[in-house]
């Protein structure tokens, strides 16, 4: 091969990557090839522990202490990575690489102002301090920052999320670069937010011809950003392909399988279950005896275990790393596709009536309406999709639920349970949280925690208790083994179930989930949705489903609510929801959110949401508003009006104003 | 921790700084309270304790008459009530009424003491501060390694040695066997600054072993924290010179911390030093206090005591402020 005229921004070459863990060597990334042309995107996909992370800090030479490069070469713009000394290196990073993060808030020195941190860059580079200030204002403007001369004098802690990620981002590109690593830039930030920041990063990319590494577990977001994608598994790369044609037809059944747990928009739990992909991902032991994903893979034979499959190339710069890739798209599925029969949401009296419900912090003038007018019910068997962006009120109305704060006076909560008194009402509502850690005794073992749960809210003792513990931990799909593990040696979805199974413990008839699957895998959120949806099934129970992901949100929920700054902005049955007319809020939510496809239609938000300590007056959105009409959005607030069958928008425009889904979305997927 | 996107980061440093300004506050009150409780205590320990002051003074074998002259003339014949009033409202006036032993005001003698022993401590935190920080951040720069071991094995153990153990084996070793350094603390009247600073050399090293320990831990641990955070990677990957990294991001963040812990261990050292003034026999407030003690010189005792709480309050208050000012989550507090 002749050397090409421009370099490739990234050239990675048979490259091995190990960690020393408790004395043992384990590989991290297995004889791993990749390019990205000049100006390229390429997004690396995988579930935790698949060796991307590892992959970015590889190619940035920052590999944590324990790690080493077991052989292979990274080239930069056509520069041999490992063969620089800490001078080139240095002038490397300086100049022509650069790497963004997750959690811009920790990516910030808190003792240092913004802006000396951005002027850094360019000072580094060789510009005098006024000047760099100079640049480090432009940038910040670059990146759509408003008055930016104020920001340059604030500390990370007195900013956004949004702003910090942008103010990242003004760093990695304030020189114009050859190679940027974008590794999960947008996890933890509010859709709408991370709409509008890979948007920018998209523009800055145009501009700049940077070309773009980005690292992700978010396919969807993948899809919208990148040109190519590489998905990693175990440490290997196992396939790789344009992005239409990766999502359109995959060639490896692992990618298959990963795009089969998403529920995309469209899905309902009631018609299909998710497909999941079972057992586990690979340990890391460094020999390898037949195809990786074989222990997991519904189409192996006899000669996957036996034989390592090589990354072959099928043309159209599509390569996959399995011997039968014509028939990925025929694997099988491990999951059966019809739901348990579903009992529809009772007719009869709802399980709980929410009316006027309000909560105030503070007092007199300080005081703070943190939820205000909040009306609506929940049926048994029901569940109810609460979307909100952080400082919606979202947390303080599932803690008023859950009786752990009062709601002022006035509100109306009435739960069906609480007729019939007793302890009875405080169990019957039950919570599961994003971060399961938080809900289960680090101390104790998973058969003590549910046995207890079923003490304390069934008040089950001897021979029932024995039975009840294990009809509930095979309940949620648990091996009766992991009776005897703490909780810290369980995954995050092990953990889940754990934490799900108490909250089922004293058989309640409502679930508050908040966020329950956001801090998972795809592949153990589908198994967690179904389990969700089983236990529905099968009990009856109603839930709360808190989340920011609308296409999971769409996928468990009957109705669906909109809260925003405290307000009820929509509510009404999830295909009207989706179907439109839509609030104008929710309408920007519904285009923030990108189809697994790629596929994308922006509504775009102006300026930062406003402070929840001093909401807008008039219309609560009208500092944000796309369609905002006139005067009236700025000084009345409109009323939840109702738009016919069940469907209520607070909006100041008639239903034929407001907004409509324009393409029937099932179709996307 | 879940980032969120609010743009309400003003509303939030603000109540941050009205929070900070009144936890400075408590922090100032409960230490007057602290204080007060201790004056109550000393002067507790000074009145009721010896039983009957004139007594004790005089001897098992004065007469009954001089003895009730004695009290009468001292006013330890009064209520307690009284004679605490009485005496702390002298006290906090700067009148710290007269020694038992010397018949003269008190005030000139802890006042003395008090310079001398600030003298010593000053030149044992001037030595061990910059010592301490500089092992801490080096042991977390050479983490894992035998140099990182030396440091944190050496610190440990001089921490555990106590003072006069290692008082007397300096003394044996540079005053009597290399003849290194003078065995007393004091220098000869009339000397200069330097030739004072040589005299306490050897006095303050035991407080140097007990403190190195502390501050090298303190700040090996917050260095290696600040290290392995995230930031640290942004100034790496910027492409920073490393000695800009670890001036301008890492002992920053590192240090903080480190503070705190230095003045805390001001209050142990006072401890410390009424060892190594006796042994070393200096006229600090260590031995002030010891003398009283012995000699049931009470105005005296309770004096040296409060002054030794009055200085500590003021240390950790001191370190407070620091603290405060120096983190700008903090800061806005205090403008
Ligand atoms: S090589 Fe065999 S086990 Fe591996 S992915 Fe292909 S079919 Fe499955
Ligand atoms: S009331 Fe006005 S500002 Fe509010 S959502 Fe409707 S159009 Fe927008």
């Amino acid at each position: 091969m002749s050397a090409p005229a421009v370099p490739d921004a990234l050239r990675i070459e048979n490259l091995d990557v190990m960690y020393r863990v408790r004395g043992q060597e384990r590989s991290v990334l297995r004889n791993l090839n990749l390019r990205i042309g000049a100006g390229e995107t390429y997004g690396l996909v995988g579930e935790s522990g698949c060796g991307k992370s590892t992959a970015a800090l590889a190619v940035m030479r920052y590999l944590p202490r324990n790690g080493r490069i077991g052989g292979g070469h990274v080239l930069i713009d056509g520069e041999d990575l490992y063969g620089l000394s800490q001078t080139g290196l240095r002038q490397l990073r300086q100049t022509r690489l650069s790497m963004v993060y997750q959690d811009p808030g920790r990516a910030l020195n808190p003792a240092i102002t913004v802006g000396a941190q951005l002027a850094e860059v360019f000072t580094v580079a060789g510009a005098y301090s006024a000047d760099a200030d100079k640049r480090a204002v432009a940038m910040l403007r670059h990146v759509r920052i408003t008055d930016p001369e104020r920001v340059m004098g604030r500390y990370p802690h007195q900013l956004s999320g949004g702003m910090l990620q942008r103010t990242v981002i003004a760093m990695a590109l304030a020189v114009d670069r050859k190679l940027i690593i974008l590794d999960e830039p947008t996890t933890g930030l509010d859709a709408t937010v991370e709409a509008e920041v890979l948007d920018l990063i998209d523009t800055l990319r145009r501009e700049h011809g940077t070309a773009i590494l980005f690292i992700g577990h978010n396919l969807a977001v993948i899809a919208r950003m990148c040109e190519r994608v590489g998905v990693l598994y175990g440490g290997l790369l196992v396939e790789e392909a344009p992005t239409r044609e990766l999502f359109a037809a995959p060639r490896h059944p692992y990618t298959v399988g990963l795009l089969r747990c998403l529920p995309r928009l469209g899905l309902d739990r009631k018609l299909r279950r998710l497909d999941t992909i079972p057992g586990f991902p690979p340990s890391g032991a460094v020999e390898l005896q037949g195809c990786i994903f074989a222990n997991r893979c519904g189409l192996v034979r006899d000669r996957c275990r036996t034989e390592p499959p090589a990354l072959s190339a099928l043309g159209g710069g599509r390569s996959s790393r399995c011997f039968f890739h014509e028939e990925a798209g025929d694997l099988p599925r491990v999951t059966p596709p019809d739901p348990v029969e579903h009992v529809p949401p009772g007719e009869e009296h709802p399980l709980l009536v929410v009316e006027s419900l309000g909560k105030t912090f503070g007092s007199g003038s300080h005081s703070v309406h943190a939820l205000r007018d909040i009306s609506f019910t929940i049926a048994r068997g029901e569940t109810v999709g609460l979307v909100g962006e952080s400082g919606s009120g979202k947390s303080t109305l599932a803690r008023i639920l859950l009786g752990l704060e009062r709601a002022d006076p006035g509100s109306r909560i009435a739960f069906e349970a609480n007729r019939r008194g007793g302890t009875q009402a405080r169990h019957a509502i039950q919570m599961v949280f994003q971060n399961p850690d938080s809900a289960l005794n680090r101390s104790h073992r998973v058969g003590r925690i549910l046995r207890r749960a079923l003490v304390r809210l069934g008040g089950l003792r001897g021979e029932i208790l024995r039975g009840r513990l294990l009809a509930l931990s095979r309940g949620v799909q648990l091996a009766d083994s992991y009776l005897q593990a703490k909780p810290r040696q369980l995954s995050g979805g092990l953990k889940q179930r754990v934490a799900i199974a108490r909250a089922f413990a004293g058989a309640p008839q409502l679930v508050v989930c908040d966020e329950p699957t956001s801090a998972l895998d795809v592949s153990v959120q589908a198994a967690i949705l179904n389990l969700l949806g089983d236990l529905q099934a099968a009990e009856r129970v109603s839930y709360l489903f808190i989340s920011h992901d609308l296409s999971v949100i769409r996928y468990v929920a009957d109705r669906i609510a909109v809260l925003y700054l405290g307000r009820l902005l929509e509510i009404g049955p999830a295909e009207s929801v989706f179907q439109g007319p839509h609030h104008p809020y929710t309408e920007a939510l519904l285009s923030a959110t990108p189809a697994p496809d790629g596929t994308l239609r922006r509504v775009k938000l102006s300026g930062a949401p406003p402070s929840a300590m001093s909401p807008p007056k008039g219309c609560v959105f009208h500092t944000r508003c796309p369609r905002h009409i006139g005067p009236i959005c700025d000084t009345e607030e409109p009323a939840l009006s109702e738009r016919g069958g069940g469907h209520g928008i607070r909006c100041h425009l008639g239903s034929d104003d407001l907004g409509r889904a324009q393409v029937d979305q099932s179709s996307a997927a | 921790m879940k980032l969120s996107a609010r743009g309400g980061a003003d509303d939030r440093s603000l109540a941050q700084e009205t929070s900070t300004l009144s936890f400075l506050i408590r922090r100032l009150l409960l230490s007057l309270v602290t204080l007060g409780v201790l004056s109550i205590l000393v002067f507790a320990g000074g009145q009721l304790l010896p039983g009957d002051v004139g007594r004790s003074i005089l001897g098992p074998l004065a007469d009954e008459r001089a003895v009730a002259a004695l009290n009468h003339q001292l006013g330890t014949d009064r209520s307690l009530t009284v004679q605490y009033l009485d005496w702390i409202s002298h006290f906090v006036r700067g009148d710290m009424s007269t020694s038992y032993a010397f018949r003269s005001p008190v005030a000139p003698f802890v006042g003395a003491a008090l310079a001398n022993s600030l003298k010593l401590a000053a030149v044992a935190f001037v030595i061990v501060v910059p010592l301490g920080i500089a092992g801490g951040v080096l042991a977390a720069m050479k983490r894992g390694t035998a140099t990182d071991r030396i440091i944190t094995i050496t610190g440990l153990s001089a921490t555990v040695i106590p003072e006069f153990v290692s008082g007397i084996i300096l003394i044996l070793l540079f005053g009597i066997g290399l003849r290194l350094f003078p065995m007393t603390a004091t220098a000869p009247p009339g000397s200069g600054v330097l030739t004072g600073i040589y005299y306490l050399l050897l006095p303050s090293f035991p407080l140097v072993f007990l403190l190195f320990g502390y501050i090298a831990r303190m700040a090996r641990a917050g260095t290696i924290e600040a290290l392995d955070s995230d930031y640290t990677r942004t100034a790496v990957l910027k492409g920073l010179p490393w000695r800009l990294v670890i001036w301008r991001h890492v002992l920053r963040n590192a240090l903080l911390p480190t503070i705190t812990v230095v003045a805390s261990q001001a209050g142990y050292m006072i401890g410390g030093l009424v060892v190594i003034e006796t042994l070393f026999r200096y006229q600090g407030i260590g031995s002030l206090i010891y003398t009283a003690a012995r000699g049931h010189d009470f105005p005296m005792l309770e004096a040296g005591v409060l002054v030794v709480g009055l200085v500590y309050v003021a240390v950790t208050l001191a370190a407070d402020l620091a603290y405060t000012a120096l983190n700008p989550r903090l800061r806005g507090a205090l403008r």
